[in-house]
């Protein structure tokens, strides 16, 4: 991967709620160095739409989501959300962005406050934005969140969310986030802290809340079986840019970029088709300071070529459907060196 | 399996004394390792499967801790005995998390030189030269130079390697790794247990690989242990388990798992509820809250772990008559006889 541009952009399409365009975010590290998170990342995400977001630990993927809730807000590009660009929102107008964009974290006992009532967590946010005239109206309405994520709201009144299991505190967190009425959730790790058991439950809630209240997720995890389950579209990220990008099931059956390739047939299941590949991986991770010139999966990529350290690949259709890959040699069906 | 086993568990159990009494952490497990192979030990959090391997290793020096049964290490009791001597040169340990297992002050290069100059009394200049040796053959670049760096100078996937190659530097016959890849992305993990397995196979060690990972248990295993809430659920060779699956725990798990052979948005069928508190398990089998196929005889009494080669600890167990039978009748029911609803269950595609 380690391309830019735009082509998988679908900017005609009038149920676009989110559009993230050549997002940068860089970190200065002292003695005037940069490390660069995130380099020129594009993607959108439709009303409805579970994207998922994989990569390596470091690829930047958390990164990118904290920057669309503008924390922190980004180096350079463009987050147009409704037509308003978050970016250039300040202060007031800003906070008021904040509802319609949740966040659910990965650590579920600790991103939930522990001197706290659960139903008190619950209920934050619509004291805030719900005014004092609907008061016993948003009791109301926390409740009836709390017992739809599988909860008991009478029990959450009396109870601190250290008495709670991981996988109800997660049920909590997504009772926070559903309370205000978002359009879209983004979820970072929300299932990894979780039992294999558990983990099914809080995977099955998330979709069925998805369909009921018609919200967009922004689905990050290093678990590709996770991503699989949950995302219309995936985008596979390396290294601070994205690598592939399109329709789940495309993406799994036939990876057109050799990093997504290698990361599936990693994966230990007995059903992977992609684990008989002995192509293993050169290296370690290069450093974020200091990316790879061009195309930043290059000094580990087993089709590299001169090119490839010269020009930077920018993201093309692969083969049929909503499939896109930035690569300069993509694997396909099609390809003839294949 | 060899004639004597290396590892020989018979009902082995461990306790702790809690303020609200005993903790059965592991209850009557029992277990065989033979040289060379590998037993894979499955279960969630809280199953016990971390403390079964810490206390036959002697790591949990507690007070508060009760050790019964017995541990056969190449036919020496372990159980309530010092274990310091095994450490290190007979049974080596690699831990979940590299960075706080590796000593944050200590130059890499010398946590793996101590031991061999303990264990195996080299001077200062060979354990140097070992410490390179398995530097390079752990797989870590540029060996010479990473012996100087300290532990927050390496990725996770390098201290990983360098936990291995501490506890492989006395080249122990047996070695306990305790989820090794939990922490690490999974290219990296593949990495590790195909280093792990190329290891193993040169040195004809044994080893018992604690996971919560079921793909990981089926491809790099001999046999598994399904564990849940301290007990031994179900215990087989790794193919047989996976293709004649007895256990409804063992079943619920591997249904609840998102494969990658799934279309999206897949449904995936849970296992209603939590793990079991083991201060004060269940009546009867600890799964029977959580259990499809449970009945009136599963609260009342505990099933034991039978079987031959392949062992498990049902009344109704999955593939059977008695298992489709119950599962039948709590289905016109509407309910287990623990009262969950079958409709947790019926998960439409």
């Amino acid at each position: 991967m380690a391309g830019s541009g735009t082509a998988h952009m679908r900017p005609g399409e009038s149920d676009v709620l989110l559009s993230v365009e050549h997002l940068v975010v860089d970190f200065p590290i002292g003695a005037r160095r940069v490390l660069h998170a995130v380099s020129d990342v594009s993607f959108d995400l439709r009303q409805g739409e579970t994207l998922g977001l994989v990569g390596e630990s470091g690829c930047g993927k958390s990164t990118t989501a904290r920057a669309i809730v503008q924390l922190p807000p980004p180096t350079s590009g463009a987050i147009n959300y409704k037509g308003t660009d978050l970016v250039q929102l300040k202060g007031e107008n800003l906070r008021r962005m904040r509802p319609e964009i949740q966040m659910i974290f990965q650590d579920p006992i600790s991103s939930l406050n522990p001197r706290r009532k659960v139903f008190d967590i619950v209920s934050e946010g619509l004291s805030i934005w719900g005014g004092k005239a609907r008061r016993s109206a948003s009791q109301r309405r926390v409740a009836e969140i709390i017992r739809e994520v599988g909860l008991d709201p009478e029990v959450a009144r009396q109870k601190r969310s250290h008495e709670y299991s991981g996988g109800q505190c997660q049920r909590i967190s997504v009772a926070r986030a559903l309370v205000l009425d978002p359009k879209i959730v983004i979820c970072d790790e929300p299932v990894s802290a979780l039992d294999v058991s558990v983990q099914a439950q809080i995977l099955n809630m998330l979709e069925d809340m998805k369909e009921r209240y018609g919200i967009a997720l922004l689905f990050i995890s290093h678990d590709l079986s996770v991503v699989k389950h949950v995302s219309d579209r995936v985008a596979v990220m390396y290294l601070g840019k994205l690598c592939e990008i399109g329709d789940g099931d495309l993406i799994y059956d036939q990876p057109a970029h050799p990093y997504t390739k290698l990361l599936l047939a990693a994966v230990p299941d007995a059903a992977n088709k992609h684990a008989s590949d002995d192509d293993a991986f050169h290296g370690e991770l290069p450093s974020p300071i200091d990316p790879p010139s061009g195309c930043r999966f290059r000094s580990r990529c087993p089709r590299a070529e001169a090119v490839c350290a010269e020009q930077e690949p920018q993201m093309a259709h692969a083969g049929a459907g909503d499939h896109w890959v930035a690569c300069h040699f993509p694997l396909s069906g099609h390809d003839p060196n294949n | 399996m060899t004639d004597a086993p290396l590892l020989n568990v018979s009902n082995y159990s461990v306790g702790f004394k809690t303020e609200r009494g005993l903790a059965r952490a592991v209850d009557g497990v029992s277990f065989t390792i033979g040289a060379g192979e590998t037993l894979g030990i499955v279960g969630e959090s809280g199953s016990g499967k971390s403390v079964l391997n810490r206390s036959i290793m002697g790591l949990i020096a507690s007070s508060r801790q009760i050790e019964t049964g017995s541990v056969l290490f190449d036919g020496s009791e372990m159980v309530n005995q010092d274990r310091q001597n095994f450490w290190g040169n007979r049974i080596g340990m690699i831990f979940q998390d590299p960075m706080t297992s590796l000593n944050p002050v200590m130059k890499v290069g010398k946590q793996v030189a101590e031991p061999l100059r303990q264990h195996l009394g080299m001077s200062k200049r060979q354990a140097i030269e070992r410490t390179i040796e398995l530097f390079t053959n752990v797989g870590i670049p540029s060996p010479a130079q990473r012996t100087k760096q300290y532990p927050h100078e390496l990725s996770g996937g390098m201290r990983q390697r360098v936990m291995i190659a501490i506890a492989l530097a006395a080249e122990p016959e047996f070695l306990i790794a305790d989820e090794p890849t939990t922490a690490l992305d999974v290219t990296v993990q593949k990495y590790i247990l195909d280093l792990l397995n190329r290891l193993q196979a040169e040195h004809g060690m044994a080893m018992t690989l604690i996971t919560h990972d079921l793909g990981i248990a089926r491809g790099r295993t001999d046999q598994v242990l399904v564990m849940y809430g301290g007990r031994v659920m179900e215990h087989a060779p790794t193919e047989e388990l996976f293709t004649h699956t007895r256990h409804p725990y063992t079943e619920a798990l591997l249904a609840s798992i998102p494969r990658l052979d799934h279309k999206k948005h897949a449904r995936l069928t849970p296992i209603p509820g939590a793990p079991p508190n083991i201060v004060e398990p269940p009546p009867g089998c600890r799964f029977s809250p959580r259990c499809k196929y449970a009945q009136a005889r599963c609260v009342q009494s505990s099933p034991t772990v039978d079987g031959a080669e392949h062992r498990y600890a049902c009344f109704f167990p999955v593939g059977t008559d008695a298992g489709a039978e119950a599962l039948a009748s709590n289905r016109a029911a509407g309910e287990t006889a623990t009262g969950l609803k079958m409709s947790h269950f019926e998960v439409d595609a």
